[in-house]
């Protein structure tokens, strides 16, 4: 008897008329001509077998385009033999000797503003305060580049962000150990880049000149206009930092040309205008790209976003993408980072084992020197990865990322999202579960949804601008 | 692959991977009847190696191909050279009077197809 084909795992989008495969879990996406749609269509109804959906097929096309079309979907795994077992996801941990491509250096774990729903001082702290020293020493900075040095690949790039508390606090410290990293790297033969994240309430002309003659990336976190901003963004007196920043953020955006500073914006219950804080902050005040990124929280909390809200924050997010396609097909720069970022993953074709480069290429280092798994768990015993003196804890990390594998996440296997998601951030899951490990159910339909535009949007741009998808591949 | 079109940088890598498996398929055994052969122009030693034509279609010369205006103007050959093309390089019968056996002086009025490729006439068997 005839073999019967089924319909294996993918996800079909419809883009200018055609349709998209993203095949689960390779990530790779194909476009389906019309014999091979008709195929699909047949299968998604019911299993059969090739004499069967030629015979289906015959009045629409010859048997031989409609072979060819089994032919190639059954390689690309888009179809297969009905009943055929998933193949078994193979449980690695990343091989070892994978170069530190990002080190977060905590530069202090003091903060001048008081913001409501800070991951870092809130109520769903990870490290308790006064348990880290508030400020990282020379030494310890020196030691941290050492070490980053040490782990970065031979002749590649790697990034050094510096990060807080509120980084500028620590402004003689970023002086020199900047200076350090940029002497040391010339003398390895290596390359190092440098950002920073600030609430930009220090920035003042010396440090603007500073960032700008050193090129450094500048992310400004801002949750928008002054009546959003000044709801949970405050001194610890309970003032409104609006007006403190945007004269700052103003001149620094005037004088620092040599790397794009972008606005990252928290948003919540109470502040979920994506489009209006996205407008506010690239046409009025001027930032080169802006991110927006849920409020991380424990379920009940007062800002938590939680069922209709996702579905609001997700229609804003979708018209944003549109538009990001119209300045994609005629080249243009949008700045809307959040859908830039999926189509990259996307475009490369992304299938994680683990939902972000956490404890593989990119570490966080506490301000006593301790690594972390990444900047939000950096001085956290529990999550400790060595230090940056003795070097990474292998077997720590080992066992780590085996057992984060998306393999033990039963809930991600049935899911098509997975090798974007792969169970969502660790530090989310940890506030909302109380453990890494957990996939982040609280927003998968929220992750489905957006990764659906964002095909749809990918697939768009590949038939109308092609060209454009050049920018990704870097 | 031809009902599919590889978009992403991973489709491109999954179809080489497809083609390569299929090549080797073809290889071990030619006969095999499951192995639908894609007709093709070109042959290659590998999925990476480079392509050339094959059989009669060594070269590829003027007839065959336009110039950059889509014209034969510009061509590196005179395309009047096409006349001789299927039965100097290889015997091609159908198309040009077989000069082996029943037309051996065809050519003999055009010794430059350029200037007398109107002396060349019809052969009547």
């Amino acid at each position: 008897m005839s073999t019967r084909f089924a319909a294996r795992e993918y996800h079909a989008v419809e883009a200018e008329g055609l349709r998209f495969l993203y095949l689960v879990p390779s990530a790779a996406v194909f476009c389906a001509d019309d014999a091979a749609s008709a195929v699909l269509d047949r299968l998604e109804t019911a299993p059969d077998t090739l004499e069967g959906i030629e015979g289906a097929l015959s009045s629409r096309f010859p048997a031989g385009e409609v072979r060819s079309a089994v032919a190639d979907l059954v390689e690309v795994r888009a179809i297969g033999p009905e009943g055929a077992e998933p193949e078994p996801m193979p449980v690695k941990a990343p091989p070892e000797g994978i170069p530190l491509k990002t080190m977060v250096l905590n530069v202090t774990s003091k903060c001048n503003l008081g913001c409501t729903y800070c991951y870092e001082y809130g109520d769903d702290r990870v490290v308790e305060a006064g348990t880290m020293p508030r400020f990282m020493d020379e030494a310890t900075a020196k030691q941290s580049v050492e070490f980053m040095l040490g782990e970065a690949g031979v002749g590649e790039r790697c990034h050094l962000t510096f990060f807080g508390g509120e980084t500028l606090l620590n402004f003689k410290l970023l002086q020199s150990t900047l200076q350090y990293a940029l002497e040391r790297a010339e003398a390895e033969g290596k390359r190092v880049d440098f950002s920073l994240t600030t609430n930009g309430t220090l920035l003042k002309p010396e440090i603007i000149e500073w960032l700008a003659d050193n090129e450094v990336g500048v992310t400004i976190s801002i949750d928008g206009p002054k009546e959003v901003q000044d709801k949970f963004r405050v001194f610890n007196n309970g003032m409104g930092s609006y007006d403190e920043i945007i004269p700052r953020v103003r001149a620094l955006l005037r004088r620092h040309k040599s790397k794009p500073v972008g606005a990252r914006v928290t948003l919540t219950k109470q502040n979920l205008d994506v489009i209006g804080t996205f407008r506010h902050l690239t046409d009025d005040i001027g930032f080169w790209e802006v991110g927006f990124a849920p409020v991380t929280t424990a379920d009940g909390r007062d800002y938590a976003i939680e069922g209709e809200a996702y579905n609001e924050m997700l229609r804003q997010f979708e018209e944003l993408a549109w538009e990001w396609l119209e300045y994609a097909v005629e080249g243009r720069h949008h700045g809307f980072s959040n859908v830039g970022e999926t189509i990259e993953e996307i475009h490369k074709g992304f299938s994680k084992s683990h939902p972000c480069g956490a404890g593989v290429g990119m570490l966080g280092v506490s301000t006593d020197g301790n690594l972390g798994l990444c900047h939000r768990f950096a001085g956290s015993e529990e999550h400790r990865f060595g230090n940056v003196t003795d070097g990474v804890d292998r077997a720590k990390q080992v066992q780590f990322l085996e057992e984060h594998h998306v393999a033990y996440k039963p809930d991600c296997h049935s899911c098509w999202a997975r090798p974007l998601c792969a169970g969502g951030c660790y530090h989310e899951a940890h506030t909302r579960y109380g453990s890494t490990k957990a996939p982040n159910l609280h927003y998968c339909d929220w992750i489905r949804s957006w990764t659906d535009t964002c095909l749809q949007v990918y697939a768009a741009l590949a038939v109308r601008n092609p060209e454009f998808l050049k920018h990704f591949e870097h | 692959m031809r009902r599919i079109k590889a978009i992403n940088q991973k489709a491109v890598r999954v179809e080489r991977y497809v083609e390569a498996e299929r090549a080797a398929a073809r290889q071990a055994d030619p006969a095999d009847p499951d192995m639908e052969l894609d007709v093709v122009g070109l042959e290659s030693s590998g999925p990476d190696g480079p392509q050339i034509p094959f059989g009669c279609t060594l070269i590829f010369s003027p007839g065959w191909e336009t110039d950059s205006g889509g014209g034969t103007a510009g061509l590196c050959q005179p395309v009047e050279r096409d006349l001789f093309d299927c039965h100097l390089g290889c015997f091609w019968p159908a198309q040009v009077p077989d000069q082996l056996n029943n037309a051996a002086d065809w050519t003999s009025k055009c010794a430059a197809a350029q200037k007398d490729w109107r002396k060349l006439d019809l052969v009547f068997p």
